[in-house]
């Protein structure tokens, strides 16, 4: 044990010193796993145009983005943070806390959530409200609340096909889960408002008509070329890239689409963002270059390289004013979140 | 007592009923675990295999004045959409770096896109059908063609796939490797002979061993959370780095090191012990001189076979940031960097097709190298070991 001991308290003194002596040019980012394909492209095109070393990017999801981001100032915490969804005020208190109380808010644009399923079959266009029966865990029969009875499309509308209920969506850790329990179950829980007593409902059946597909969106997608009665629950960027094998259906009479997503017809579409510690502004130059380059037009504007990944570019108007806020280094207050 | 021949016979027969049934059930299991081996392999082989070709175009490069500031303009307007944007991005700083190529203009063969080189392949490409038509007159002028991929040898993870690599993975993983071999080894060793050739047989003695045959069996995403505890949050050693990385990944194998070494040292008999202490030996040159080098071929096995266990796992690396995207090669122990498995988990992930090819290529280099330990770990066994 003792050997042990030791071994580890030099290992530790060495890295120490090491670490001091490092000068810290090289970006650390967390966050979103939906933003990660966008923040990684930029911080390619980052690492290959300029001298500084590419930002390192870890994809822990919105959360734990915000809980790495908020630990503190200072060497061994990140510089940024990714998320699907705009900070929480409870996460921004707690950031505070710890002694971050520099924050700038970055809006990126929008990312749009797709109901797909094989090309194998007719399109079937689909309200949220009929998603929201065919997922939900209890629903209501007749005034009263009974455990989901649907097996079948057509039972829950004699206009939908006579098909087995089956949706494959992502896990509860997935931040695409969140944003789809927020925009299309507790949105729809609210024409059923006497039922559930006035509040949002968001709970899954768990009698497996509803499969938890796994973080990786790319299973999911596996899984509905050979499964063809099934449907599938993902970002749009993933039904875009396999167009070939998949058809997305309109939610509530809008198509999945960049202009619909964009002008938020469509409804379940969320805004990314990110989020930059100004505190690290000395210890972390290159922090502003890659926020500046992210921001630019040539990243996120209309004929940008992140459209061609998925992205969804917000307004014009709207661009502006998100690239004004991080020049100018605007100080989030937690006012601004609720 | 009194069976008659026909019963007896009749058990004959049904107990030789029973062994070869039993034989053809295992003999069916072989088969069935056979079979899996087999569609996996050339499942990974179909898809992996065109990972190691990439389309290459030949181009006329333009090194003027304008394309230091607009990359684009280096190459025809034909051939702008076909070549990677990855390598033209880098035209400027090339150029800066070069100041003699100002002014020339240069034939080569570069990086062809990611989907010019997916239609090559025969797979969906998003090529528009002019573009289409362009690359197949490339091709007929043999200016276009599949060449074996240099790129996903010497480069990093990249977002376009034509440019996407395993070489820092794969230093991560040496990195890494080393750290753990560095800490595990000489610790698990050490901890095996006290055990083994010091320690008294008492209660605590006992207890330790059952912590340690405890400790091969654990999740390994909990020495994950441990590293992150103690390494990272405690001693404030660099997140993402080989060195935690490797430090964690030796809490894992050190169990696996210790256990095969006192295996090893259990089976040097005791007369060369006695022999030793007959001669006048101390026990630690009894030790030194004769049981550990006898025992080493065995702790050379294990030590192989933990570390490549280390090697495949990605769990406990999410917890200490090594799943990340890291394109870099990494310089020195503290810096960021990833390892082969991580590459792999996340190449999977990528909305782009083409990164199917690179992930089944990633998982073939993988294989390849972990087949290369385990042979290397039995020829040991075979050339060194010992019957007594």
């Amino acid at each position: 044990m003792n050997r042990i001991l030791k071994t580890t308290v030099i290992a530790a003194a060495v890295m120490g010193v090491v670490g001091v002596a490092q000068a810290r040019d090289q970006v650390r980012i967390v966050g979103s796993s939906t933003v990660y394909p966008f923040s990684s492209y930029v911080a390619e095109e980052f690492g290959a145009t300029t001298d500084y070393p590419t930002p390192v990017i870890e994809s822990t999801g919105s959360g734990g983005g915000a809980r790495l981001f908020c630990n503190g100032v200072g060497e061994g915490t990140p510089d940024i943070t990714n998320s699907s969804r705009r900070m929480k005020a409870s996460e921004l208190e707690r950031c505070i806390e710890n002694g971050v109380t520099d924050v700038t808010e970055a809006f990126i644009g929008y990312d749009g959530i797709a109901f797909a399923q094989s090309n194998a079959n007719d399109p079937m266009p689909v309200t949220r409200e009929q998603i929201f029966l065919a997922v939900a865990a209890m629903v209501p029969v007749d005034g009263e609340l009974v455990e989901n009875p649907y097996t079948n499309w057509s039972e829950i509308d004699e206009s939908l096909p006579d098909r087995q209920i089956v949706i494959v969506g992502p896990p509860t850790t997935s931040g695409t889960r969140d944003a789809f329990e927020e925009l299309v179950l507790e949105a729809a829980s609210e024409n059923f408002a006497e039922a559930y007593g006035g509040e949002a409902y968001s709970d899954v059946r768990t009698d497996g008509a509803w499969v938890d597909g796994g973080e990786n969106d790319n299973l999911i997608v596996q899984r509905l070329t050979q499964d063809t009665t099934a449907f599938g629950i993902f970002g749009f960027s993933f039904l875009e890239e396999n167009s070939d094998v998949l058809i997305g259906s309109t939610i509530d009479g809008v198509e999945a689409g960049p202009e619909t997503i964009a002008s938020g017809e469509y409804p379940v579409a969320r805004s990314m963002f990110f989020y930059i510690k100004n505190q690290h502004a000395d210890e972390v130059p290159a922090m502003y270059q890659y926020a500046e380059m992210f921001m630019s037009e040539q990243m996120i504007g209309d004929l940008g390289y992140l459209k061609g990944i998925g992205l969804i570019p917000a307004a014009e108007q709207a661009r502006a004013e998100a690239r004004e806020a991080v020049a100018n280094r605007v100080q989030l207050d937690v006012s601004d979140l609720h | 007592m009194s069976q008659s021949f026909d019963e007896i016979s009749a058990q004959l027969r049904k107990r030789h009923r029973q062994s070869a049934r039993l034989k053809w059930m295992s003999l069916g299991a072989l088969l069935l675990a056979l079979a899996f081996l087999v569609v996996f392999f050339a499942d990974m082989l179909g898809k992996g295999l065109p990972a190691f070709q990439q389309a290459q175009v030949q181009v006329e490069v333009d090194y003027s004045e304008q394309a230091s500031q607009l990359p684009l303009a280096a190459v025809d307007e034909e051939v702008r959409d076909l070549v990677s944007r990855g390598w033209l991005r880098t035209l400027p700083m090339q150029m800066r770096d070069n100041p003699e190529l100002l002014g020339t203009t240069r034939t080569e063969w570069v990086l062809a896109d990611g989907q010019v080189d997916q239609y090559l392949k025969g797979h969906a490409s998003r090529l528009r059908d002019d573009a289409k038509a362009r690359v197949d007159r490339l091709v007929e002028e043999g200016r276009a063609e599949l060449k074996f991929n240099t790129t996903f040898f010497s480069r990093g993870d990249s977002k376009m796939p034509e440019l996407a690599g395993i070489m820092s993975a794969a230093m991560g993983t040496v990195m890494t490797m080393l750290v753990t071999l560095a800490v595990a080894f000489p610790i698990g060793v050490m901890t095996a002979v006290y055990l083994e050739e010091f320690a008294p047989d008492n209660r605590f003695t006992q207890m330790i061993e059952i912590n340690i045959n405890n400790l091969a069996a654990i999740p390994s995403i909990l020495f994950g959370l441990l590293g992150l505890a103690i390494f990272i949050q405690f001693f404030g050693m660099p997140r993402s780095s080989p060195l935690v990385g490797g430090m964690t990944l030796a809490l894992m194998t050190l169990p696996i090191i210790i256990i095969s070494t006192r295996t090893a040292l259990r089976s040097v008999p005791d007369s060369i012990r006695h022999a030793a202490f007959g001669v006048g030996c101390s026990r630690w040159q009894v030790v030194r001189d004769h049981v550990l080098p006898l025992a080493m071929p065995g702790i050379m096995t294990g030590s192989i076979i933990g570390l490549a266990q280390a090697m495949g796992e990605t769990a406990p690396l999410i917890i200490v940031g090594m799943v990340a995207f890291i394109p870099d090669v990494s310089a020195t122990f503290t810096n960021a960097a990833t390892v082969l498995p991580a590459q792999i988990f996340t190449w999977s992930g990528e909305p782009d097709r083409a990164f199917v090819e690179k992930t089944a290529g990633g998982i073939l280099v993988l294989l390849s190298v972990l087949i290369f330990l385990n042979a290397t770990a039995v020829v040991l066994r075979k050339k060194f070991e010992r019957r007594w």
